[in-house]
């Protein structure tokens, strides 16, 4: 059974129709690489996996707990799916390990021992054990991108999201977070990314989704689909950024 | 003829000046709790739009600031009587100061509250906290810390209004001072040294509320 299950979503801004039925089905360990061109809908589609866009239409499900047209428990599906974003969004007046350790406190009432052991083993496990009392302002950006993906994987989401994750990263920068991505990867954590990192989709993606005005326009092993495109689209998207070998 | 200072007529009375002073800070130091505290009530009900709460602030901190504190004093003094609400001048003067600081720091917290960038907002909320957890955990500390000096500049800003409690026989500093030059004739000397303990207080406070700011609101130091 697919872990993430998205049935007939549909999306509108205002007059702005942005998702037009989106069909996707997620199973546990897939890495989904969402790409296609700006304003295509990637980042909506992916908020709204987690609710940060209300639906206007269709189902959504992640792990059993359901929207029906945008009516259902947010918070328990925010509970299951992690989000990282593009501007890392770390609290400033919480040090890395405060920022990891307050969502397991508030939301999850664990003891402030017990998240801190959790705290230390994801900062662990993102390479920024000795950063745990440093602020978000003394972190670089990478350091900062890698406490948020820390602090979303301390809720033990059953899928995490990245949208764009390593644009707002200096070039020399991107390599550190993108090699956290892909450890989660080897581990089997469910991911769903935006990315503009060809070769990393590639690479460790499983399954490729290319958006075209709002909607999933070719999908498929992303190996398959980035040597041999199916639409005009695609062979054009991918002809325009480097796939580089 | 020159005149002739002497201020010794004032220092005679040094025990009604500092206990005066005494209770300009006291008046000061409800005032700001309970006025702060009614700043952030104020602040969640007006940038979260909590009906009809916002609207309600909303006419209120408009009355507030635009007009007289010395008005808004005798209101509450003289006037409230005739609903049958009456109050001690103490009661009526920390009323007034709560009320009057309460509607400055609504607008200077909501302040605060709205510069909270989105994408905080939303790093919380994929974190599953619900709205108050928000607040309370990622909103509140910044904001307070970003417009604590203009809560500090209020604050002060009401301790030298609470002079005018005089009026309606608070017995804090400047009515204390009214006194002393109504038995010395020497208003000069009188107000000069009023003058000089207030502006003692005002720093005095200033630098307090700093460090009460850099230490439990912008939570570290640097
Ligand atoms: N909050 C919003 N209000 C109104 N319109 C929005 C909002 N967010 C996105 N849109 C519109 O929805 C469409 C899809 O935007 P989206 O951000 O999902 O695109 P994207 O594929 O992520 O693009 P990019 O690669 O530039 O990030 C665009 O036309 C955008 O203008
Ligand atoms: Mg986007």
């Amino acid at each position: 059974m697919s872990l993430v299950k998205i049935a007939g979503l549909h999306k509108h801004f205002g007059s702005n129709h942005v998702l037009k039925g989106i069909d996707l089905d997620v199973a546990q360990g897939d890495v989904v690489a969402l790409i296609g061109r700006s304003g295509s809908g990637k980042s909506t589609l992916l908020r709204t996996i987690n609710g940060l866009e209300t639906i206007d239409k269709g189902e959504l499900r992640v792990d059993g707990t359901a929207l029906h047209d945008g009516k259902g428990d947010l918070r328990a599906l925010r509970q299951k799916v992690g989000m990282v974003f593009q501007q890392f969004n770390l609290f400033p007046h919480l040090t890395a390990g405060q920022n990891v350790m307050l969502a397991p406190t508030v939301v999850k009432g664990m003891s402030k021992r017990d998240a801190e052991d959790i705290a230390k083993e994801m900062l662990l496990k993102v390479g920024l054990a000795e950063k745990f009392d440093s602020f978000p302002d003394q972190l670089s950006g990478g350091q900062q991108q890698r406490v948020a993906i820390a602090r979303a994987l301390a809720m033990q989401p059953k899928v995490l999201l990245c949208d764009e994750i390593t644009s707002a990263l200096d070039p020399e920068l991107v390599n550190e977070v993108l090699a956290v991505v892909r450890q989660l990867a080897t581990e089997g954590m469910t991911l769903i990314m935006v990315t503009h990192e060809m070769r990393f989709a590639r690479d460790v993606g499983n399954k490729l989704i290319f958006m075209h005005h709002g909607r999933i326009h070719e999908s498929g092993d992303p190996r398959t689909v980035f040597a041999n495109p199916q639409t005009p689209e695609l062979a054009n998207f991918v002809g325009s950024v480097t796939v580089a070998a | 003829m020159a005149y002739q200072f002497d201020f010794a007529p004032v220092f005679e009375h040094t025990n009604l000046l500092l206990s005066g002073a005494g209770f300009t800070l006291a008046l000061t130091a409800v005032g700001a709790v309970l006025g702060i505290g009614l700043g952030i009530v104020g602040a969640i009900c007006r940038a979260w739009r909590i009906r009809p709460f916002d609207s309600v602030f909303g006419v209120y901190v408009e009355i507030i600031r635009n007009t007289p504190f010395l008005v808004q004093l005798f209101f509450i003094f003289f006037g409230l009587p005739a609903l049958g609400i009456k109050m001690t001048e103490w009661q009526a003067a920390v009323l007034a100061m709560v009320i009057n600081l309460g509607a400055y720091s609504t607008e200077i917290i909501r302040a605060g509250i709205q510069a909270t960038p989105r994408g905080q907002l939303e790093a919380a909320a994929s974190l599953a906290l619900s709205r108050f957890q928000i607040f309370r955990h990622v909103v509140l500390r910044p904001a307070l810390a970003k417009v604590w000096p203009a809560l500090t500049s209020q604050v002060i800003i009401v301790m030298l209004g609470s002079a005018v409690c005089s009026q309606i026989a608070t017995e804090e500093l400047t009515f204390a001072a009214n006194f002393i030059q109504s038995r010395n004739f020497r208003a000069f000397e009188t107000y000069f040294v009023t003058t000089a303990l207030y502006f003692v207080m005002a720093l005095l406070i200033r630098q307090l509320l700093m460090q009460i700011g850099q230490r439990y609101v912008v939570g570290r130091a640097g």
